[in-house]
């Protein structure tokens, strides 16, 4: 660790970057939001599995300022891979990085003690700090009065008070930046970083410190949140809570199918014409079968589930940002424990019902790496959203539209039900087995702030979704991308011979893979075009679709393969084969996003080639106790 | 920072039962936050994370309470119990409201009051 001091004076062509830290649940977000607009960006660094954001603003006095959002941290002792990050910037452990000129630690003005604990640990990093007293009107009208000049007086550092959703909230922020920055320039020896981890005692002796601060600029602590606590007895009472989350999912994937279904149909239909024209533009050939079959298509099967995840992840940040997600972890903390799952789990399992990439990301809050791996791992067992047109288009095909039970419920509606529990059951059951094995141990314990209640702020979550939006398009427009032109490639060559009489990709090298695993396939009753189709769709599970319309050479596409596919399929193949099929998409890893981020986020090949194989296992295993099951109680 | 209800003292429940057999070390009452049930206050008077069983290397689930508030002295009252098992437990520590296990609670000793 270097702890270079700054050997130049802030130049503007090298904006001086100043870090946010802060709890959790401090606003730090929101006042992140509130410096930059949406002038931000979420960028890696090069070489770790590590995400951060990024912004800038223009101070008062006209310098520009770049900011970086750091993960909520209690302390700069990092537990989870997400408080590591912190750590390593403000002590600038990155190879290819400054530490930061200055850091803003935000703290929540209703809640001192925590926060205060660690503004004296930064403190010892010698750099300087300004003391950002967010949520002021929160405090204010709970009765909460701080001295911000005796606080600052006893800290020795600048202290602001912040209102980060509030219009000029932040005013007083940026004239200290300002004010912070002129000092920089003119006093550049920053003391030595003084910071250690510390024991037991001296983070006894850090609160001790804290509580003589408070006495001398706490005048009242204020009244805890009154709201807050009747909330909560009734959404955290044992029998009212669980009931209340599940009734929250169940609109929440209500909303994900019902919401995003015009957005969709929109993304069709663009990315239709768009194929179209370019097909009409182009002249036959290679380079047209790329751009129209192996691009354009490729890459807009994956983009069709930008409305769903959107209105996901609206859902997740509505329900971060007012404080229940943390409720829903407690609610679920005794259940999932059942499993050996931590009730942190419960958020990236959440989000892998849209899809397993931001799901398996959003484990890196899980402090314990046993966890954390075992989350990952049981992640795509989610039902993802790409998993639907596989389940509709099969459903359809086999699955009359009659209703059961006395017309209440309708039989589709009943399968596609039990492919979800089966896909939640099953999950359950690999992390009991997991936990039980490779991951044993007791469990990591449970240490988690149940923040106040609070109104969610609409630019956060715009903002929030902006950031999840740009994510998606650019792991469509890279990974995806590349592995599209991979597999219209394998589809696509050889070439038929002059005179063939089955479809082009029968000749290819993705059709000889097929008729190769075809032998391996027929235990589990999938046909020859099953196994062809099933080498595209490595790529991802609803690329499958496309593959079975090339295979049996339909030309159309979008709704009118699907409608007219179902037909084919129906006429094709046995009521075992497509209940095999369904089984086997519960529980196939075939989805090279989801592989890749498992990659990325385990830092391992080994974990990455463990999920293949123990979901190919069970896939095939699933697939070849259902085919038979159901052709022996059929008939065949 | 003093809680408006602090002269309020709940009597000391002689339902109460110590959450492990072994010898309690000789600190208040020996009570411990885990064996608290709902709606009792209680200040912590000591930590002791050689009661329970956790992952973590000696010493880390102390220092990880202490960063969370459960320090000497804080004042703390639960405030619900989740289910089934009344576990975890929603515990108002001072100005904010901490989750954790009955289990890791045991390794923080209070006396009641």
């Amino acid at each position: 660790m270097s702890d270079t001091v700054l050997s130049t004076p802030v130049l503007p062509a090298v904006p001086p970057r100043i870090a946010l830290v802060g709890n959790p649940n401090c606003g730090k977000t929101a006042l992140f939001n509130a410096l930059t607009g949406a002038r931000q960006k979420v960028a890696n660094y090069p070489g770790v599995t590590v995400e951060r954001k990024i912004g800038e603003f223009l101070s008062p006095a006209g310098t520009r300022v770049q900011i970086v959002d750091l993960p909520g941290t209690y302390s700069l002792r990092a537990r989870s891979p997400d408080e590591e990050v912190t750590r390593d910037v403000v002590l600038g452990r990155f190879r290819h990085e400054a530490p930061p000129d200055a850091m803003v630690c935000v703290a929540d003005a209703t809640n001192l003690r925590l926060h205060l604990r660690l503004v004296l640990e930064l403190k010892k990093l010698g750099r300087p700090i300004i003391l950002a007293l967010n949520m002021m009107d929160v405090a204010v009208a709970r009765g909460c009065r701080v001295d911000a000049a005796a606080l600052s007086a006893a800290l020795s550092v600048p202290v602001v008070p912040t209102v980060a959703i509030r219009r000029n909230g932040v005013s007083g922020l940026l004239d200290q930046i300002d004010r912070s920055m002129m000092a920089m320039t003119t006093d550049l020896a920053a003391a030595p970083c003084g910071w250690s981890e510390p024991s037991a005692r001296e983070l006894r002796a850090y609160h001790q410190e804290v509580e003589g601060i408070l006495a001398a600029a706490l005048q009242d602590a204020g009244k805890p949140s009154l709201a807050t606590r009747r909330i909560d007895a009734a959404l955290l009472h044992p029998a009212v809570g669980l009931p209340f989350l599940l009734l929250v999912l169940f609109l929440m994937f209500q909303a994900v199918f019902a919401w995003a279904a015009v957005p969709m149909d929109m993304i069709d239909g663009a990315l239709g014409w768009v194929q179209a024209a370019a097909g009409a533009a182009l002249p036959d050939g290679m380079l047209k079968s790329l751009i129209t079959d192996g691009i354009i298509a490729g890459v807009g099967s994956v983009l069709i589930f930008l409305p769903q995840i959107l209105v996901l992840f609206f859902f997740i940040l509505v329900l971060e940002s007012t404080g229940y997600m943390a409720r829903a972890a407690f609610l679920l903390d005794r259940l999932m424990g059942g499993v050996g799952l931590h009730g942190r789990a419960f958020i990236p399992l959440l989000s892998s019902f849209a899809c397993a990439v931001p799901g398996i990301m959003a484990a890196r809050t899980i402090e314990n790496r046993a966890d954390r791996l075992a989350t990952i791992m049981i992640a795509p067992l989610m039902t993802c959203s790409a998993r639907l047109p596989v389940y509709t288009l099969i459903i359809a095909a086999f699955v009359p539209s009659r209703t059961v039970a006395g017309g209440m419920i309708g039989l589709q509606g009943l399968v596609m039900f039990t492919l979800y529990a089966a896909g939640i059951l099953s999950a359950l059951a690999v992390a009991f087995v997991l936990k039980r094995t490779i991951f044993k141990g007791a469990r990591e314990p449970l240490l988690m702030e149940l923040p106040s209640y609070r109104l969610p702020s609409p630019r956060d979550i715009l903002l929030g979704l902006l950031e999840r939006t740009r994510i998606f398009l650019a792991r469509a427009g890279t990974v995806i991308f590349a592995i599209m032109i991979l597999l219209w490639f394998l589809g696509s060559f050889p070439a038929a011979p002059d005179g063939a009489t089955g479809p082009a990709i029968d000749y290819s090298f993705a059709g000889m893979l097929g008729h190769a695993l075809a032998p391996l396939l027929a235990p589990i009753g999938f046909t020859w075009q099953i196994a062809i189709a099933l080498v595209p769709g490595m790529a991802a599970r609803e690329v499958a679709v496309a593959a079975l319309g090339t295979v049996y050479a339909l030309s159309e596409t979008g709704d009118a393969l699907s409608g007219s596919l179902a037909g084919v399929l129906a006429a094709d193949w046995s009521l075992p084969t497509a209940l095999s099929l369904l089984a086997w998409f519960v529980f196939a890893p075939q989805c090279v996003s989801t592989l890749s981020v498992v990659k990325r986020e385990t830092n391992s090949w080994f974990w990455m080639l463990m999920m293949i194989a123990y979901m190919t296992a069970l896939a095939y295993g699933a697939a070849f106790v259902t085919f038979r099951l159901s052709t022996a109680l059929l008939g065949g | 920072m003093t809680s408006p209800v602090s002269g309020l003292r709940h009597p000391i429940s002689t339902s109460i039962t110590l959450g492990t057999t072994s010898d309690p070390p000789s600190s208040g009452d020996g009570c411990r936050l885990g064996a608290l049930r709902k709606g009792q206050r209680a200040v912590v008077t000591g930590l002791d994370e050689a009661a329970v069983v956790t992952p973590l290397p000696p010493g880390e689930l102390e220092r990880r309470m202490i960063e969370m508030g459960l320090i000497e002295g804080a004042r703390v009252e639960i405030l619900h119990e989740g289910f089934p098992g009344a576990d975890p437990l929603a515990v108002r520590i001072d100005d904010h409201t901490l989750a954790l296990r009955r289990a890791e609670a045991h390794a923080v000793l209070v006396t009641l009051g």
